[in-house]
């Protein structure tokens, strides 16, 4: 391909996208949807700017479905994989029969070869992986039950995908050479078994005990982009070691995000990869866009249309009185409904793969590509039906919507920076159960504290994009604890500007730094060996005879008296004989009010309790 | 018989009567004293430990200024913290039952002042209700509370009579001379039930 070509569709792309998907999204009708029409504007039939590559395009961009379904992986802890292993094999398994059977039944009564009939059926038995997720997720939907419920489903088309493929030839009447990329292809079952299963088991081992000390190196290096490169490299690895062995790219890919779910990393990796993900499914919605055929549509226009909604109709038929046995509530039910609803990516692969079997007439093949494109673009839609019309009747009609819960694992308190500092806070906060992530930016720190059980991420914590995947939009408390003074500031700013419900609590390196972070305003500044050298000068007090508790009185009435000093201070910075006046006031006036307390100054009494008997004298 | 002197006095430094009081029974066997500000400035009392000790003991002596009519403020969280629900009282709280409980306090007013008539309007026996009580509840003899009144206005000589006084009382309990169940507050009945522990009693030599 030529460069001026390349970069000349990529121009077109790109700016479909920066113009649809705002417009849409301010009409509140979901990115997803601006996507598809933008392709539909730009491509063969309306404006002609997107050539007829547009498979081609789809092929490359079906990589960002790849890489979302790492980045949901990477949501998914083991744990909660394997509580979600009854939806993913009962309604999985449930529902890819019952709609393969109930299209592929339809579609043969209505005529069709038995053969092309069952294609059709396990063709649009797929939901879109891309649509659905990216649509849930833009709504925040994904963590609810429902929402869960739907990705289950769609983790086990993806899978099904692969059986699917391998099924196609049998049906197929004569034997057709099958285009094989694998490397397993010529070997007898018992080495593929073999073969898939140390895929799946390297792709865990390498995750488990293979990244954490390439990530430590790569992070030792300190070069951005070397991690973003990591990550990628990881994917597409992933990706090919998959296809080397004839899985499922996205199972694969999804597995590994798994596995990394619990590593310190986890938010480095999805701060890296969310923005190719992003523009890689953009790209994608556009080319299902512009491979709408509308020459077809003109053609045909019952047949496509009604085709269409045979399937939508069709889908929900089988989707909703599952959802119901599977005892979701009704409001649960239909959004699940409603959301898996359409045709899938998947859909061409199939069709494109039985066209190329002679299992499919080129006019079957044809319409059911369109009508799969043309029930992807209403998907958005139909979601947004669910949400705004039978969602808000369920509302209003006082239907439980208890299991919308979203989890409560979002952190109270984010501690930035964990040296020696940092890491009492969150010991003292750890034991005492309070929900807390830590930040730190040191590779070896977050290899040791990991042992302790700590929720820990690696990145540089003065960054929005770490803060905001830290939890800091839900997080009541941030600890500033790092050990740079200016990144001190530039936190404080970033958070009181973006985040100005966090309460900040600083750690100063000395008075100086403790009058530059009052500056910013805050008021919880804390100068780090404050507090142990009162603790300690108490003790040597004790030590000498003072009485503990006078010792202990006299610590808080000198801690409680410079911390005030320091503040005051603060408000003179810059003009030295108000500061030096101010000190020599100050120390006089703390000998005298610890001299009080002693009881050295001339008082008659026990200053506790005397006043009613001095006048019985 | 073992005795329990808890001492409290927030700025020992600064009283007068309290000192004598207690260095005229420090170092006495089998009368142990603990200084409740200094082991617990921080007010974390130790419940195990302070249970522990009054286990060991047979008569509880709560030493102390009197502060607003009532003790120093860690008196009042030694006593919630300490006498647990199922330990000092209630189903299964058993465990001081027999022993004796003694106020020994200073004032700074004189004893006229401590009467109806006076300008503190109760007396100290009447202020002292919630240790009435509470010794009840516990199932425990409540002895005659040991005053110093006004002792700022001592002479030496007195105040020295008076603390060796209160070191004779404390002794006499310890050994045997005194009877405690004689020595019980006015109009204080032993709660039903009660029944002298025998334990630790202290042979008289």
């Amino acid at each position: 391909m030529q460069l001026d070509q390349f970069l000349l569709g990529a121009f077109v792309y790109l700016a479909a996208a920066v113009i649809a998907a705002p417009l849409f999204a301010r009409l509140g009708l979901g990115s997803v949807l601006g996507y598809l029409i933008a392709g539909v504007v730009i491509g063969p039939s309306v404006l002609g700017l997107a050539g007829n590559d547009s498979a081609d395009v789809m092929h490359f961009a079906e990589f960002g479905v790849i890489v979302m379904l790492f980045l949901v992986g990477l949501e998914l802890q083991p744990a909660k994989l394997w509580e979600l292993r009854k939806p993913i094999l009962g309604l999985g398994t449930l529902q890819v029969a019952a709609t393969a059977a109930v299209i592929g039944g339809v579609a043969w009564l209505a005529g069709h070869a038995w053969e092309a009939a069952l294609v059709a059926g396990l063709a649009l038995a797929l939901s879109s992986t891309a649509i659905v997720v990216q649509s849930l997720n833009e709504r925040g939907l994904l963590k609810t039950a429902a929402g869960r419920s739907s990705f289950a489903v769609l983790l086990f088309q993806d899978v099904a995908v692969i059986p699917m493929l391998a099924l196609l030839p049998l049906l197929a009447q004569q034997a057709v050479a099958v285009d094989d990329h694998s490397l397993t292809a010529g070997l007898p079952a018992w080495a593929h078994t073999v073969a898939v299963l140390g895929a799946v088991a390297a792709i865990m081992l390498g995750g488990r005990y293979l990244t954490r000390p390439l990530f430590r190196w790569v992070a030792g290096t300190g070069i951005r982009e070397i991690f973003v490169a990591f990550a990628l490299l990881i994917v597409v690895g992933i990706t090919l070691l998959m296809q080397l062995v004839g899985l499922s790219a996205a199972l694969g890919t999804f597995l590994a995000g798994v596995v990394l779910a619990d590593s310190e990393y986890r938010h480095e990796l999805e701060m890296d990869l969310d923005p190719f993900k992003g523009l890689l499914l953009a790209v994608f919605f556009i080319a299902v866009g512009s491979g709408i055929s509308f020459a077809l549509l003109a053609r045909m226009p019952a047949m496509l249309l009604g085709t269409v909604a045979a399937i939508i109709v069709l889908k929900l038929l089988v989707l909703l009185p599952l959802a119901r046995a599977f005892r979701m509530p009704l409001a649960d039910a239909t959004r699940f409904a409603f959301s898996l609803a359409q045709g899938g990516e998947f859909a061409f692969v199939l069709v494109s793969f039985a066209l190329g079997l002679k299992l499919l007439g080129g006019d079957e093949a044809g319409l059911l590509v369109a009508a799969v494109a043309i029930s992807m673009a209403f998907a958005p839609l139909l979601m947004m039906f669910d949400d705004r019309v039978l969602q808000r009747r369920f509302a209003a009609g006082g239907m439980s919507r208890a299991s919308d819960r979203i989890e409560a694992d979002t952190p109270e308190v984010i501690i930035a920076g964990h040296g020696r500092f940092g890491m009492t806070i969150g010991r003292l906060l750890q034991a005492n159960r309070v929900r807390s992530v830590v930040l730190d930016h040191d590779a070896e720190q977050i290899d040791a504290l990991r042992k302790y059980g700590f929720k820990i991420f690696y990145g540089d914590a003065s960054r929005l994009d770490l803060l905001e995947a830290a939890g800091a939009k839900d997080a009541k408390v941030l600890v500033i604890a790092i050990d740079d003074r200016e990144k001190t500031l530039t936190l404080i700013e970033t958070a009181r500007k973006h985040f100005p419900h966090l309460k900040v609590f600083a750690r100063a390196f000395d008075r100086v730094h403790a009058y530059e972070l009052l500056g910013t305003g805050i008021n919880d500044v804390y100068r780090e060996v404050f507090g142990s050298s009162v603790d300690m000068g108490r003790d040597v007090l004790t030590a000498l005879g003072r009485h503990p508790f006078e010792a202990r009185r006299a610590a808080v009435l000198f801690k409680a008296h410079d911390e005030r000093m320091t503040r005051v201070s603060a408000t003179h910075q810059g003009d030295t004989s108000k500061l030096i006046d101010t000190w020599r006031k100050s120390r006089a006036e703390i000998a005298n009010v610890l001299a009080s307390d002693r009881g050295d100054v001339a008082t008659d009494a026990d200053p506790a309790w005397s006043a009613p008997d001095r006048e019985d004298a | 018989m073992r005795l329990l002197v808890l001492f409290a006095h927030p700025r020992p430094r600064q009283s007068v009567v309290q000192r004598a009081m207690l260095a005229s029974i420090t170092g006495l066997p089998d009368i142990t004293v603990r200084d409740l500000y200094a082991e617990y400035p921080d007010f974390l009392v130790d419940a195990r430990r302070e249970q522990a000790l009054l286990v060991e003991h047979d008569l509880v002596v709560l030493q102390h200024p009197l502060y607003w009519y009532s003790s120093p403020a860690i008196v009042k969280e030694w006593l919630d913290v300490v006498l647990e629900e199922g330990w000092a009282y209630g189903p299964g709280g058993t465990r001081l039952n027999g022993k004796f409980l003694l106020n020994a306090l200073s004032t700074g007013g004189p004893s006229e002042a401590y009467h109806s008539k006076g300008r503190n309007r109760f007396a100290v026996r009447q202020l002292l209700a919630p240790y009435d009580q509470t010794a009840y509840l516990c199932g425990m003899g409540w002895l005659e509370p040991f005053v110093i009144h006004a002792g700022r206005k001592l002479d030496v000589a007195t105040l020295t009579r008076k603390a060796e006084s209160y070191r004779d009382l404390l002794m006499g309990l310890r050994d045997g001379r005194h009877d405690p169940e004689k020595h019980l507050a006015e109009g204080y009945a032993l709660p039903r039930g009660f029944t002298q522990r025998q334990e630790h009693t202290r042979h008289a030599t």
